[in-house]
């Protein structure tokens, strides 16, 4: 009997939270008000709130026991909250590169720039098609450019220990293709000379790249003449002249990708097609953030697959520990709740003030563990080979409020799980046994 | 030890409390398990025996460059080389641009650079006879129901044919089986002909061109010296080398992947700070419930230090008891972790020196989370305990 009923509970728990993890924030919302009123209104609630309020009033004294929820589902949250806002400041970096209103162009079946060769005939066909916009003195606004890869010492790390970097070669009007690209130390490189503005977060990474000191790509020596700042994922690049890295990486006049400006939001269709339908031409098309929010996708999932991996059995943890702080706060109340019983309280304010009590520690538990992952690694930076491209990545952690808001339900999902069992148990303890409990 | 039947009894005094914990503590080492073998997998790519002998050279302006194949027939004239292979990227995919597959066109004499990657000698020679034969990673005949002597389509991401398609045909004549962890990335790869792939290439595409030479040497403590006088050979030249060991150029492009310890390390500080909570919770209820007893034992004539060891020893069983099961379950689950991510994790499973780790962790937690019940044990005082002061 007792078996079947535990069987019918877990079921039920299983359909609840499934609901749950559904449950937009209005929805919660919605519930909330709703629980509010019955516990205001109804007779029933009204004893709810009663029971509670004994329960918490008892809380002092059981401080220990019940910082244990409260620490065990903040260390769930705020280690959930933490991995999840490393994904998100990873492909929010890469989503809001590129924009609607510009394409890029890559031949066609490309995964990435950096496997793309255009020639320059395919190039002049791309800047001369229909749907690109043009500036005043009538020229088509695009950029052929070229994506290598360069070795350069790490910052901070061992005698000769080498990291990657994206090497953009860019032409004329790169700056103009790119409006919240700003130079924001010393100035832009010259055409045809061997220098290099570099993003902020190369610089970050990498030793030696201030303005006015030289670095070597392979035999060639370059200055670095300025500092560019973008907030997204051009930040982890260095730029220099199409031409000259053409030249010194021995592209000729290939390119491995085009980047335009369209005319209007509605011109990629008509760029599309324009570019489909010559002969002359295999290529892909589609707006820039497009392609870029497309580059983070398999990395945020591997990401979000492995935060929510270790929260789940972080929570399990979490679980077991708030139901053995509940059974021992219902089993040293069993008297006090058997009287109660006993004057005429029924099961269901027995069931809600346990439960109540424990969701209201797993809430504590929940902001504990989503302030503390806010205050330590919100802005933290980190950086990844990511893919697609050739060199790291440079992110920056990122705790939004949805994530926030995630970690407080898993904490209430919780706090109801380790709630449950010991407020059933409360609730279905024979009175008279209770009562002659101690 | 004569007293393990009485700690034994007061551990699961309270049965319900005891599980409970048990299952935290599992729970808490099962993550353990499974995270350091992520740590371990990161730190033991590239590093072996056999590694160490192994030097990768390369384009020193990138990785992406590549070398003239001629170069090969330099580096093996430079003393203390034993045999030099080549290889070259060749960015393949299967059936979806975007689903990639590692594929490598490689000289005749590459899989001998690598003892630990087991190839039939059937296969062996199948593939030498074989003009468009592949060897394909075990791993990834699993994935995608290959058969040997299957014919598949593979789309180059950069090169095309001669008749300009990037749709190239091979036929599988063998299996790659790594036996060793620190190679485990050779299961998820296919090996092309490198000279089947400079003759199909349309031309200007590759010219030759290797994207990188392995070498190993005849002593690894001349690694260092090999490589220093590989790199001498293309110094200043218009394609310079950089030639690494194995294992510092796959450390270096972990490290450049993710700062795996520094990850691991922050999630593991958080589980066990949480479990020495939750842990030294329950132990304080266990002898708070338990005071009279521990007076009626020191009535019975046990001194005041075997009642701090008893307290002590039975929050170490409760540590160890759950720790183990958690560790013996990552065991059970990682193989299914590494099958179930598509082969993206290959993760070793729970080794000697994880359990060492784990072992050492228990017994300091346990430890720790015992001394204050356990001080508490000993000084506790008779006639004030009994009368339930």
């Amino acid at each position: 009997m007792t078996f079947l009923f535990n069987s019918v509970v877990v079921l039920l728990l299983i359909v609840v939270l499934a609901a749950w993890v559904q449950l937009p924030w209005y929805g919660v919302l919605a519930l909330a008000v709703v629980f509010a009123a019955w516990m205001a209104l109804s007779r029933r609630g009204r004893q709810a709130a009663s029971v509670t309020g004994v329960g918490i009033s008892t809380l002092r004294q059981r401080s220990g026991s019940s910082s244990v929820v409260v620490i065990g589902i903040a260390g769930v949250v705020g280690v959930l909250v933490a991995l999840l806002a490393m994904g998100e400041g990873y492909s929010e970096t890469l989503r809001k590169t590129g924009s609607e209103d510009t394409a890029i162009v890559l031949r066609g079946g490309s995964a990435s720039e950096v496997s793309s060769v255009l020639s320059n005939d395919n190039i002049e066909v791309i800047e001369q098609a229909a749907g690109v916009a043009h500036d005043k003195q009538g020229k088509p606004i695009a950029s052929g450019e070229i994506v290598v890869a360069a070795n350069l010492p790490v910052k901070g790390g061992a005698a000769g220990e080498e990291g990657s970097v994206q090497v953009r070669g860019v032409g004329e009007q790169a700056l103009v293709l790119r409006p919240n690209l700003k130079i924001v130390a010393g100035r832009m490189f010259r055409p045809g000379m061997r220098e290099l503005v570099v993003g902020q977060g190369a610089q970050r990474q990498f030793a030696g790249l201030q303005p006015g000191h030289e670095v070597k790509l392979g035999t060639q020596t370059w200055s670095v003449v300025g500092v560019f700042a973008s907030g997204d994922a051009y930040d982890s690049e260095i730029w220099a002249d199409a031409n000259v890295i053409a030249d010194t990486y021995r592209r000729g006049s290939s390119r491995t990708s085009v980047f335009v400006k369209l005319a209007d939001a509605k011109a990629l269709d008509t760029f599309k097609a324009a570019l489909a339908s010559d002969p002359r031409l295999q290529v892909d098309v589609d707006t820039t953030i497009n392609y870029f929010s497309k580059q983070s996708e398999g990395m945020s999932k591997v990401m979000r697959i492995m935060g929510i991996t270790v929260g789940s059995i972080m929570a399990i943890g979490a679980i077991f520990g708030a139901l053995n702080t509940m059974f021992a706060a219902v089993a040293a109340r069993a008297r006090e709740i058997a009287t109660l019983r006993a004057i005429g309280f029924r099961g269901v304010p027995v069931v809600v003030a346990v439960m109540l009590e424990t969701m209201m520690l797993a809430l504590l538990g929940g902001i504990v563990g989503g302030l503390l992952a806010w205050l330590i690694f919100n802005g933290w930076t980190a950086s990844t080979l990511a893919t697609g491209t050739t060199g790291q990545l440079a992110f920056t952690f990122k705790v939004t409020p949805a994530l926030l808001w995630e970690g407080l339900k898993w904490a209430l999902a919780i706090g109801f799980v380790g709630g449950l069992f010991p407020a059933l148990r409360a609730a279905r303890l024979p009175v008279t046994t209770a009562l002659r409990e101690l | 030890m004569k007293y393990f039947h009485l700690i034994w009894a007061a551990l699961f005094r309270r049965k319900t409390r005891t599980i409970l914990t048990l299952v935290s503590i599992a729970a808490a080492f099962l993550l353990f398990g499974m995270l350091d073998a992520v740590r371990i997998s990161f730190d033991q790519a590239g590093k072996s025996a056999n590694g160490a002998q192994r030097l990768q050279t390369g384009s020193k302006l990138s990785f992406i460059e590549t070398l003239p194949q001629g170069l090969g027939e330099k580096i093996a004239t430079v003393p203390g080389v034993k045999s030099v292979a080549y290889a070259n990227w060749f960015g393949g995919a299967y059936q979806d641009p975007h689903n990639q597959v590692f594929t490598f066109a490689v000289s005749d004499n590459y899989i001998d650079q690598y003892p630990e990657v087991q190839v039939t000698d059937d296969a062996r020679k199948t593939f030498a006879n074989t003009r468009i034969g592949i060897l394909v990673g075990d791993k990834l005949l699993e994935k995608y129901h290959w058969k040997i002597g299957d014919q598949i389509p593979l789309q180059s991401n950069i090169f095309p044919q001669q008749d300009g398609s990037k749709n190239w045909t091979f036929q599988i004549v063998g299996a790659l089986h790594p036996t060793d962890q620190s190679v485990a990335f050779y299961g998820q790869i296919i090996l092309m002909h490198w000279k089947y792939f400079d003759d199909a290439v349309m031309k200007g595409y590759n010219n030759g061109r290797v994207g990188w030479f392995v070498t190993r040497v005849k002593d690894v403590n001349q690694a260092d010296q090999v490589a220093k006088a590989i790199d001498a050979l293309s110094a200043n030249s218009d394609h310079e080398t950089r030639t690494q060991t194995e294992a510092a150029a796959t450390a270096s492009w972990m490290k450049q992947l993710a700062d795996i310890g520094l990850i691991v390390g922050s999630i593991m500080g958080a589980v066990f700070f949480t479990l020495l909570l939750l842990t030294g919770n329950t132990m304080m209820q266990a002898v708070r419930e338990r005071t009279s007893e521990l007076a009626v034992l020191k009535t019975l004539g046990f001194s005041d230090r075997s009642v701090l060891a008893m307290v002590l020893a039975e929050s170490v069983l409760l540590v160890v008891l759950g720790g183990v099961i958690g560790i013996a379950l990552a065991a059970i689950l990682i193989p299914g972790v590494s099958a179930g991510s598509g082969g993206f994790l290959n993760l070793p499973t729970v080794g000697a020196n994880s359990w060492l780790l784990g072992i050492g962790l228990m017994l300091a937690i346990g430890l720790v989370v015992g001394t204050i019940p356990a001080w508490r044990a000993m000084r506790l005082n008779i006639v004030d305990a009994l009368a339930g002061r």
